[in-house]
């Protein structure tokens, strides 16, 4: 059965629609980032399943029980913040220790746990220090440890990378998917980065206005976009988006290759693309123009290193797409439609 | 995940009931704090419209009345008495002290919050020490000093010396307030060319609004509570303030005047609970920056 | 530019310049007008001046000899020291749940702040006289509600009695002082990270765990700059008890505050009562520095 549930979620604040009618469920084991920029409802969502916030309509359902009602701490679930909200007057080992200590469980059976949870990330040599004596990834992992020695179904994370400088963000990432993995809990991840989400998530619920719009693996979300707000979120650059009689159409910039250099040249469709500015990226180019009779649309295109030959500017260049990489959009409502006609 | 050994329903219902304790127990202490802060004034409120053959009773109910109202203490403490006088003294008294308390106490406690200076921190405690000598300790020099410039009996002696007490204490609200403005915005403005002391008049003092405000209803109370300096240094009664006129001009002797003096004091405490409850916001995240750093 | 012309116009930029610019009236100020008679009031108690002997005899330790002896000094001392602390302890209960109250959301907060603030924004010389007719020893509407509920037959009498004098004088200094208390506790509430709360939430910690366990020692080093503030209020004022009781019955109540006025103004032994007035000082950085250090063993952040 579903380990997380909601039924028509939403959440009001005064005349804000915050979380608009959502539907998701999250099955056992599985790692869902839920995605989409700040405001979208995200953030909201979480805290809801959570019990931080009472929704204004719909159910939350974990493990098949309606918990709509109930305070986080019945809920059996774990959070981790962005901050990580260590508490500062205590030691790591207390810190760990106080979700047990609040359940009334004995000292001998507490320190077991908290020794348990301190190894399970390695971290058994600071349970005597402070928070502020920690770095940022040993902050993430006391978090982690507090979050899990409850052993709770659900693990639910809010932008937990973002306050770690980048480098250390790619080991810390590591480290979180590593250990879900073994440990096999549900987990459900927010975040804005796109790239963390495509990168952690075994499916991505896409949120914009407080709505879902699209659920799916990373595959599906990004090479069959639902919409064009899906569709220009994920992948950085965005999709090149075109107007063209009565819909939209769009292509990828990694899509958007030279004439002669796609493996399979049968079924292309042609486009003339003026260049305008190039940027060495060491591993990628960016080509930066427009596209013959579309003059007021920027238009990117990406090739890789491997992609030696020469492209000067301020010249025209034949490029194509693959037709079955083309993506339609309804130019009023955004959403997909089938392939269409191309003119022009 | 199984509920298979919780009953849910009953957990929702504990929830709900220990959430509705929370509420009655928050309304029973908000109303308990209030009946005891308040309980005083609601007797004075009552008591200022009183007449003496009903207050003066010792079985009649003294929170309402059992004769009619009266408002003849009221206009024995505006036409017999100097309160007009005091009223005026005091608001006088206290905006001369609150610009001075401004004047010398924002660049002090800038200097303090921003230019890192080896003895600032030291002075900063210095400062802060100097609020521990309390006017019960002065007062007796003081009043010689005062009589030897010539000051006693005028509003002037307590313009002069009132700053001593709410200078310290302003100093440090606003330390607190410029901590909390970032220094880059300073630092734009002289880069966009003016000088430091144009860039803080342009930019940082709109933004200490709030902690101006706070200094101002603070100063302004500080002066218009302050008994001691006042009664050692004005025994005339055109000079006094409301603090010491109203206690010494309604008893005379052994004799109260009970409902004009609880009428002063409704008079004035009323108006004044408005503003620190208008101005509360801003003075509660003053002091929060203030208090973390130090 | 290195001219010293553009030095000079420079200047006004001068961190250093500027610092003292900014510094000097506020500094001058007060050394001129607390530390010359602060000097002074040192300088009184070790003379015999008084205002039949106007001149300042240096009488070395005589008159701290003189005040010493005295035994209303000593209970005067003693109860300076009980008055300021009993009272503070229960500031800062009251204080710290009166905060908490007020943080929270609920129908009529505004009318409760109010009439909350009342006692701290009420002059304090005032205050006091409203006290006195409410804790009169004929008409005092308290022990009118006990007689009417049936509790007692005759008037307590509050302020007649050493240890109800007592209880009140630190009833009223509690009284006054709470709402001042509560708003800078409250300001250590708001700083508080949300995000703190909302793990207490998650980890399941009941309302008492979550105030005893992590929000009062968040929480500590505020309530101890409201206590300072408070032993401060307590231990200069003079008003209070000098209007309550003027420190009887039998100098039960009578405080260092009170007992340097009565001396000093009243009595006209005017370095008597420099010399008693002094002993302020010990005792206010006394406590002062105890505070501070419970405080900084707590410190957090």
């Amino acid at each position: 059965m579903a380990v997380v549930e909601v039924r028509g979620l939403s959440k009001h604040f005064g005349d804000v629609v915050a979380v608009d009618g959502v539907d998701i469920r999250s099955e056992e084991g599985e790692f869902l980032v839920l995605l989409g920029p700040s405001g979208c409802g995200k953030t909201t969502l979480l805290r809801m399943i959570a019990g931080l916030e009472q929704p204004t309509a719909g159910e939350i359902l974990l493990g098949g029980e309606d918990v709509v009602g109930l305070p986080p701490r019945a809920r059996r679930i774990a959070m981790v913040f962005q901050s990580y909200a260590l508490y500062p007057h205590m030691t790591v080992a207390n810190n760990i220790a106080f979700p047990l200590k609040a359940q009334g469980m004995d000292s001998e059976l507490r320190s077991a746990k908290v020794q348990w949870a301190a190894e399970l990330f390695g971290i058994e040599r600071l349970l005597q220090r402070r928070p502020r004596q920690l770095s940022g990834g040993e902050r993430q992992r006391v978090a982690l440890a507090r979050a899990l020695v409850r052993e709770p179904t659900v693990f639910l994370l809010d932008e937990p990378l973002s306050n770690l400088d980048a480098k250390l963000r790619a080991a810390a990432r590591d480290d979180l998917m590593e250990f879900q993995r073994r440990i096999g809990i549900t987990t459900i991840y927010v975040t804005h980065d796109q790239v963390e989400a495509m990168g952690m998530g075994d499916r991505i619920a896409v949120m914009d206005h407080g709505k879902v719009r699209q659920l799916g693996t990373p595959e599906e979300v990004y090479h069959h976009p639902a919409d064009v707000f899906v569709a220009q979120f994920l992948g950085s650059p965005p999709m090149n988006l075109l107007e063209s009689a009565n819909h939209l159409f769009g292509f990828r910039p990694e899509q958007f290759l030279p004439e002669g250099i796609a493996k399979d040249e049968t079924d292309r469709v042609p486009f003339t693309f003026h260049v305008n500015r190039i940027e060495y990226l060491g591993s990628e180019r960016y080509l930066y123009g427009h596209i013959r009779g579309h003059d007021k649309t920027k238009i990117i295109a990406m090739l890789p290193v491997t992609v030696t030959l020469p492209i000067a500017i301020d010249e025209d260049h034949k490029f194509s797409v693959a037709r079955d990489q083309l993506r339609f959009f309804d130019r009023d409502e955004g959403h997909k439609i089938p392939p269409q006609a191309l003119d022009a | 995940m199984t509920w298979q050994d919780t009953d849910v329903p009953a957990l929702r219902r504990r929830a709900e009931r220990r959430h509705r304790l929370g509420r009655f127990g928050t309304y029973s202490a908000a109303i308990l704090f209030a009946f005891f802060a308040a309980f005083p004034f609601t007797w004075a409120l009552i008591s200022m419209f009183k007449e003496s053959s009903d207050l003066y009773v010792k079985d009649n109910n003294p929170f309402w009345f059992n004769e009619p109202p009266t408002l003849e203490h009221l206009r024995l403490l505006f036409l017999d008495t100097n309160y007009l006088t005091f009223i005026r003294n005091t608001v006088v008294v206290g905006l001369a002290v609150t610009l001075i308390t401004l004047a010398l106490a924002l660049p002090a406690a800038y200097a303090l919050a921003r230019l890192r200076l080896r003895w600032g921190e030291r002075l900063g405690i210095a400062i802060f020490l100097v609020y521990l000598i309390p006017p019960t300790l002065l007062f007796i020099p003081m009043t010689r000093v005062i009589t030897n410039i010539g000051l006693q009996e005028s509003l002037l002696s307590l313009v002069l010396v009132y700053p001593t007490i709410t200078i310290p204490i302003s100093a440090w609200l606003l330390m607190g307030f410029f901590k909390g403005i970032p220094m880059d915005l300073e630092e734009q403005a002289m880069v966009d060319g003016h000088s430091r002391i144009g860039a803080i008049t342009r930019v940082v003092l709109p933004l200490m609004f709030p902690g101006i405000i706070a200094v101002i209803v603070f100063a302004f109370t500080l002066s218009a509570h302050e008994f001691i300096y006042a009664l050692a240094f004005n025994k005339s009664s055109a000079v006094k303030t409301i603090a010491t006129g109203v206690p010494t001009e309604l008893v005379r002797g052994d004799v109260f005047f009970w409902q004009s003096l609880q009428g002063a004091v409704i008079l004035i405490a009323v108006p004044l609970a408005l503003i620190f409850n208008a101005f509360l916001d801003k003075f509660v995240s003053g002091f929060t920056m203030g208090a973390v750093k130090g | 530019m290195t001219t010293t012309a553009g030095r000079k116009r420079y200047l006004s930029d001068n961190p250093r310049y500027l610092a003292a610019l900014f510094m000097s009236p506020a500094v001058i100020y007060i050394i001129a007008l607390v530390g010359f008679p602060f000097v002074l009031a040192i300088v009184y108690a070790f003379t015999d001046i008084s205002t039949g002997n106007p001149e300042l005899d240096f009488v070395g330790w005589e008159t701290f000899r003189r005040v010493l002896a005295d035994p209303v000094f000593r209970e005067a001392l003693w109860n300076t020291f009980l008055f300021a602390v009993i009272a503070n302890v229960l500031v800062v209960v009251l204080a710290t749940a009166l905060a908490e109250v007020l943080t929270k959301d609920f129908k009529g907060k505004w009318l409760v702040r109010f009439l909350v603030l009342l006692p701290w924004v009420a002059p304090v010389s005032l205050a006091a006289i409203t006290w006195l007719w409410t804790l009169d020893s004929i008409f005092s509407p308290i022990d009118w509600v006990l007689r009417e509920l049936g509790l007692i037959t005759e008037n307590v009498y509050w302020l007649g009695r050493p240890a109800s004098a007592m209880a009140s004088v630190i009833a009223v200094h509690t009284w006054r002082i709470v709402p001042l208390a509560a708003v800078i506790v409250m300001a250590g509430l708001i700083a508080i990270p949300s995000e703190i709360n909302d793990a207490v939430a998650v980890d399941g910690a009941s309302s008492w765990r979550k105030r005893f366990q992590v929000t009062i020692p968040l929480l500590a080093p505020i309530i101890a700059v409201a206590v300072l503030f408070g032993v401060i209020l307590t231990i200069s004022d003079m008003s209070v008890v000098y209007v309550l009781t003027r420190g009887g019955p039998t100098n039960a109540t009578q405080v260092l505050s009170t007992w340097a006025f009565i001396k000093g103004i009243e009595g006209g032994a005017l370095g008597q009562g420099a010399a008693v007035a002094l002993f302020l000082l010990p005792v206010l950085i006394g406590i002062t520095a105890v505070v501070l250090r419970l405080a900084r063993r707590r410190e957090v952040l």
